[in-house]
Order: C-alpha cells, then sequence, then structure tokens
C-alpha cells in the first residue's frame, strides 16, 4: 500500500514546496473543537497534520504542552477515543495524519492491535518519542504489515550510528528534534540545523522535518529553506487560546513562510 | 541458574522482558555514554580505589550491623539485626550511589549534576556529592514533597545546591524525575542526571545496584562474625528498590527468604497506595519496562504513601524479575503500621527510622514474633528519621 505520507512529500518536492506540519493536542479542550482546527489547518494549507495524544506523564514536553495535556486529560481523552475520532474526521478530510503518542498508552493497548485499529481508523503515520528504534522491533514489524508509517526522531546530539539506525527504521518521514531540549525550547537560528542536516542526507534520501522550537513565521522560513518540512507545535498550542480568528491568521502566515 | 541470574541484565539492559531504554533520541548517546564510562570505571583500578577510599573516609563505611537486643525480646521471636545505613554521612544509603555518580560524572568532565528528590535523601546526597568533587547541583522536588520535607529541602541549600520546585502533576516523586529528564535532555552535554534509583533506562538500574551492593557484602561479612552463618530473613522498604537491592543482591545465591516492603498507603484503593505488585500491572514509564500502577489506558495513576520515598508508580525493573523467579517477595505496610514502627523503634532502641524504612520494620512486627529464636532477620535501616519528626508531629496535631 502507499504511503501517503510519502507521497505527500513526492508530490511537494515536484512542485518544488515544502510541507507544512501543524500540531495539535487532540481534545484540549475538546475533541470538537480539534475537529474545528484540524479542517481549518487543512483549510489554510497545512500538508500533513500531527495529532498529540495525552498522556500522564509527557516527559519530552515543555510547558504548553504539558497543559494541553492536562487539559485534554480531564475531559477523559485517551488513545482508543483518539483514534476513534479520527475514524470520524476522516468523514470531514483526508489530510495525513500522524498520531503523536507517548509509548506506555500504544503498550498498554497492546502494539498489534494498536497498529490495527489506528490503521483502520485512518491514521497515517505514528510518533512515539521515548520509542527509539532500539525498542521498537516489534511495533515496527506490525506498522509494516498494516502499511503505518513509523516516524522515528534525530536530534543534535545523534551519531552517525544512530542516524543510520533512524533512518533505516523511518517511514514517511525523519523528524528532526531542532534543539537539544523539550518541545517549545528556544531555537537557534546559527547555521548548524543546516550542517546536522547536511550529515543525515549523508545517509539517507527519505525527506527531513524539523520540530521543536520552531515558532514565528521567521523561524519556519529558515527552517523550511534547509529541510524538507516544518513542524509547528507549542507556538500552536499556546496561540490556540486566543480567538480562532487569531490563531487562523498566525496558521496562514506560518504557510507563507514555508517554502 | 544462579549465575544466570548474576549475570543480567543483558546488553541491551534487560532482566528477562523487564528494563530496557525508552528515553527520547536527544539521551541515545548520553546513556551510551554513560554505559562505557561505568563499565570501564569498574576495571579502572584508580577509580575503585578511590571509591573504595571515600567509603571509608567520608562516608563511614562499613556501617555497622547492630543485634536489636530489646526489639527482638519485645517482639519475642527471631533474633534481629539492623544494617546501620542511617549511621553513613548524611543519614542514609542515597550516599553510596549518589558518590558514585558524582566521582563518575567528573570522569566523564561534566561541569553539573541534576538530581530528583523524593524524601529529600537523594536530593541531599547528590548535592553532598557534587560539593566533594566540585560540581554545579540542581535537584528537582515536587511541591507536596518540599512541605513534608522542609528540612532536606534548606539541608541540599545549605550544600550549594540549587532546589526547584515541580507544580505539576501529582507534585511528587515522579514529576520531579519527569522535570528532571527535561532538563537533562536540554543540557545534557555539560549534565549528568544522578538517578537516585535502581530504575529508568540502562545503565541506571545496573549502575545503582552496583554502587549499593556493597551494603550486602559488608553485611555478610558482618553477620559471620556475630553468628558465624547467613540469615534466615532479610527486610527492606521498596520504593524504586534501591536500598532493597543493596542489601539483597549479595545474598541471591543462598536461598535466603527476602522480603521486599511496598507502601501500602492507606489500603490497596485505586490512587491510595504505592503497593506495585499489589495493584500493578506490566508497563512503561521513564524510561524503562516494569510494574507500573495505571489505568487502562495506560496513563499513569497517582500513590500515596505517608513517605515521599516510597510514593512512586513504578518499581525497579530487577525487581519485576526477580519476584516472577520467586527469590524476592513483596508485601506491603500500610501508612499506619509504618507509623507505629517508626514510634516503636525509636522508643524501645533509641532509633528513629525514616519513615520509608519503617515499613520493613512494620513487616518485622508481624514476622518476627511467628519465627523461632533461632531465626535470624537482617533488616536494611535505610535511613534515619529526623527528616520526618516534624511530618509525624504534624499528622499527630502537635505543632513544632
Amino acid at each position: 500500500m502507499i504511503s501517503r505520507i510519502k507521497e505527500t512529500f513526492k508530490e511537494l518536492k515536484r512542485k518544488g514546496k515544502k510541507a507544512f506540519i501543524p500540531y495539535i493536542m487532540a481534545g484540549d479542550p475538546s475533541l470538537e473543537r480539534t475537529k474545528d482546527i484540524v479542517l481549518m489547518f487543512e483549510e489554510c494549507g497545512a500538508d500533513i497534520v500531527e495529532l498529540g495524544v495525552p498522556f500522564t506523564d509527557p516527559l519530552a514536553d515543555g510547558p504548553a504542552i504539558q497543559r494541553a495535556s492536562e487539559r485534554a486529560l480531564e475531559k477523559g481523552v485517551t488513545l482508543r477515543r483518539v483514534i476513534a475520532f479520527v475514524k470520524d474526521l476522516r468523514e470531514s478530510t483526508q489530510i495525513p495524519i500522524a498520531l503523536m503518542t507517548y509509548y506506555n498508552p500504544v503498550f498498554k493497548y497492546g502494539e498489534e492491535n494498536f497498529v490495527r485499529d489506528a490503521k483502520d481508523a485512518g491514521v497515517n503515520g505514528v510518533i512515539i518519542p521515548d520509542l527509539p528504534p532500539d525498542e521498537a522491533e516489534s511495533f515496527i514489524r506490525h506498522s509494516r504489515k498494516a502499511s503505518l508509517d513509523t516516524i522515528f526522531l534525530l536530534a543534535p546530539t545523534s551519531t552517525p550510528d544512530r542516524i543510520k539506525k533512524v533512518a533505516k527504521a523511518s517511514r514517511g518521514f525523519i523528524y528532526y528534534v531542532s534543539i537539544t531540549g523539550i518541545t517549545g525550547g528556544m531555537l537557534l537560528l546559527d547555521g548548524s540545523i543546516e550542517a546536522l542536516i547536511s550529515e543525515i542526507r549523508e545517509y539517507t534520501d527519505k525527506p527531513i522535518a524539523v520540530g521543536f522550537g520552531v515558532s514565528t513565521p521567521e523561524e519556519a522560513s529558515a527552517v523550511s529553506k534547509v529541510s524538507d518540512g516544518v513542524i509547528v507545535g507549542s507556538a500552536i498550542v499556546k496561540r490556540h487560546n486566543e480567538p480562532p480568528d487569531g490563531l487562523k491568521r498566525y496558521i496562514i502566515s506560518l504557510r507563507e513562510a514555508i517554502k | 541458574m544462579e549465575d544466570r541470574i548474576k549475570k543480567l541484565p543483558d546488553k541491551k539492559g534487560y532482566f528477562s522482558i523487564y528494563g530496557g531504554r525508552f528515553v527520547p533520541e536527544t539521551l541515545m548517546p548520553a546513556l551510551k555514554e554513560l554505559e562505557e564510562a561505568f563499565f570501564k570505571s569498574k576495571k579502572d583500578k584508580e577509580f575503585q580505589r578511590e571509591l573504595g577510599h571515600l567509603q571509608k573516609t567520608y562516608i563511614g563505611r562499613p556501617t555497622p550491623l547492630y543485634f536489636a537486643r530489646r526489639f527482638t525480646e519485645h517482639l519475642g521471636g527471631a533474633k534481629i539485626y539492623l544494617k546501620r545505613e542511617d549511621l553513613a554521612h548524611t543519614g542514609a544509603h542515597k550516599i553510596n550511589n549518589a558518590l558514585g555518580q558524582a566521582l563518575l560524572a567528573k570522569k566523564m568532565e561534566k561541569k553539573r549534576v541534576i538530581a530528583e528528590t523524593g524524601a529529600g535523601q537523594h536530593g541531599v546526597a547528590t548535592a553532598t556529592g557534587a560539593a566533594l568533587v566540585g560540581l554545579d547541583c540542581e535537584i528537582y522536588m515536587g511541591t507536596e514533597d518540599m512541605k513534608r520535607q522542609a528540612l532536606n529541602v534548606f539541608r541540599m541549600r545549605l550544600l550549594g545546591a540549587k532546589v526547584t520546585e515541580v507544580p505539576v502533576g501529582s507534585k511528587t516523586l515522579k514529576d520531579a524525575i519527569n522535570e528532571a529528564l527535561r532538563d537533562w535532555t536540554t543540557n545534557v552535554r555539560t549534565t549528568h542526571y544522578v538517578l537516585g534509583t535502581v530504575f529508568g533506562p540502562h545503565p541506571f538500574p545496573v549502575m545503582v545496584r552496583d554502587f549499593q551492593s556493597v551494603i550486602g557484602k559488608e553485611a555478610r561479612r558482618q553477620i559471620f562474625d556475630a553468628e558465624g552463618r547467613l540469615p534466615d530473613y532479610l527486610i527492606a522498604c521498596v520504593g524504586g528498590g534501591s536500598n532493597a537491592i543493596g542489601l539483597f543482591y549479595e545474598f541471591l545465591k543462598e536461598g535466603i527468604k527476602m522480603i521486599g516492603v511496598e507502601a501500602g498507603g492507606k489500603g490497596i484503593d485505586m490512587g491510595k497506595h504505592a503497593a506495585r505488585f499489589a495493584g500493578g500491572s506490566l508497563g512503561v514509564f521513564q524510561g524503562c519496562k516494569s510494574y507500573l500502577l495505571q489505568d487502562e489506558d495506560g496513563n499513569v495513576l497517582g500513590t500515596h504513601s505517608i513517605s515521599a520515598g516510597l510514593d512512586y508508580a513504578s518499581i525497579g525493573p530487577e525487581h519485576s524479575y526477580l519476584r516472577d523467579k520467586g527469590l524476592i517477595q513483596y508485601t506491603y505496610a500500610t501508612d499506619d503500621e509504618a507509623l507505629a514502627a517508626f514510634e516503636l523503634l525509636s522508643r524501645i532502641e533509641g532509633i528513629t527510622p525514616a519513615l520509608e524504612t519503617a515499613h520493613a520494620l512494620a513487616e518485622v512486627v508481624k514476622l518476627a514474633p511467628k519465627l523461632s529464636k533461632e531465626n535470624i532477620i537482617i533488616i536494611n535501616l535505610s535511613g534515619r528519621g529526623d527528616k520526618d519528626v516534624q511530618h509525624v508531629a504534624r499528622i499527630k496535631g502537635i505543632e513544632l
């Protein structure tokens, strides 16, 4: 089966464009609202949506997404409900969706069951920040069978050995963490991202999208020039409490900046 | 079989199905670096000599193995020995590990150490190790625990550490670990994370066990000196499980009965205890796979214990493994039972134990009378109770 995420990157490359991948926490503050936001992302020209699954202990996340996670949990949003939500969403949009979830909810669900249910619901890819490929052997096996993309992460600290391993295990795209830190940290545009991405490119021709710390349209623009796509998370989650028009204007400005 | 047990964890950090390394990619190279530095240090004669020298002259090892005559007579059964880790420098076993890791951090040329703390003992121990070796130090502690352990907060600051409050989640140990992991992810190039127990991603469980196993090595020698034979029972409280592994590890081959005592809190109802083997199931949390108190969706449950150091949702992976193998039995003591033991030992032996340790004592109070006078029990008296005096007074409604 064809990977919709891979196809999206292929198509963008053909057109000489870069992917815009906005993130939103499912159920913050309600799943109804999340649906509106995903549809708005699509309307504003997003290419892929990264959908967060709330977890009690989000150790790779900064304060903005931690709080979003707490609000969603208070509403009783679980991995199971997020999968059902995607199924419902598929009646309104076909935009590629990558779930971002911590590993324990997947483990508790059962890897095989999770992969099957997520795929059936219309999820295209999965990002699990606390599951390095070293621990993902069975998860990768199940995902390959179901043609669900496994998106692994690389970081500024990754060594050549790690780059090879992560590149090999990744499908859809490789998620390059632009800062040594957690989501929503401060981005440094000092040429180091470009250098590290060129290093990754020595080992793989898979698309590389950059996230963690991208906040302003200027940053998004700079990052898009050296990568295949830009992921914006915390900054959107923060702005999400403003009136919908404010968020929409911001999303449009990001879209315009990513070329 | 026993030799195989001694060889664990395997190369990937697994004790059978438990353990592993479930962390963000950013930390993977640092864990590899730490693993290499640790295994190198084990063969490094100079490192071992320095560690041994500081254990003796700075920590005050060996700690005594004390025959608790009045406690024994009071319970009227087995002979009870206390391994006096409360007499180690800073007042608990935590220093054994913190000092070892501080030396290792220096060896790895890190400038800064960070740590989480629940009861404050590991925070104090890490701040002490950092002061001794000359490293910057920052300790993460949940708001709830800072209230319960105000004395230790002050001690850490006195030792030159920065104490950072963690006001999110349940505001206890697990949230402090999350925050320490976030700090480590951000500052990994310059910072070593001194994890305080036999938990987290490989190599922490094996490394902390190694630094703590000095407890059991000494106790073994000491009980032979005192009684000319091995004990019949070993008992220790289990939060993450470092003091228990520290005592038990050296005796694993001997077929001795070993009991780990978890925090039963207010009883085994959801959210009111920290007895992972009584109410938990297999999960992946804060870097490793082990028993975890979680709901059916894989979210981590709140815990409760009178003792901040046992108030934790998961347990060291090696404990899960040793339980499967039937080598250690696990039980729990409630807040009330621990409190009663805390007061009993103070009154009858002039030794005020930490509330964590009081859970192990509570089990002894139940067990010893059922055993014959020929039997010998060693309890790991893992920490002193000075830090808990204020908290206990508050519980009893006394203003100090």
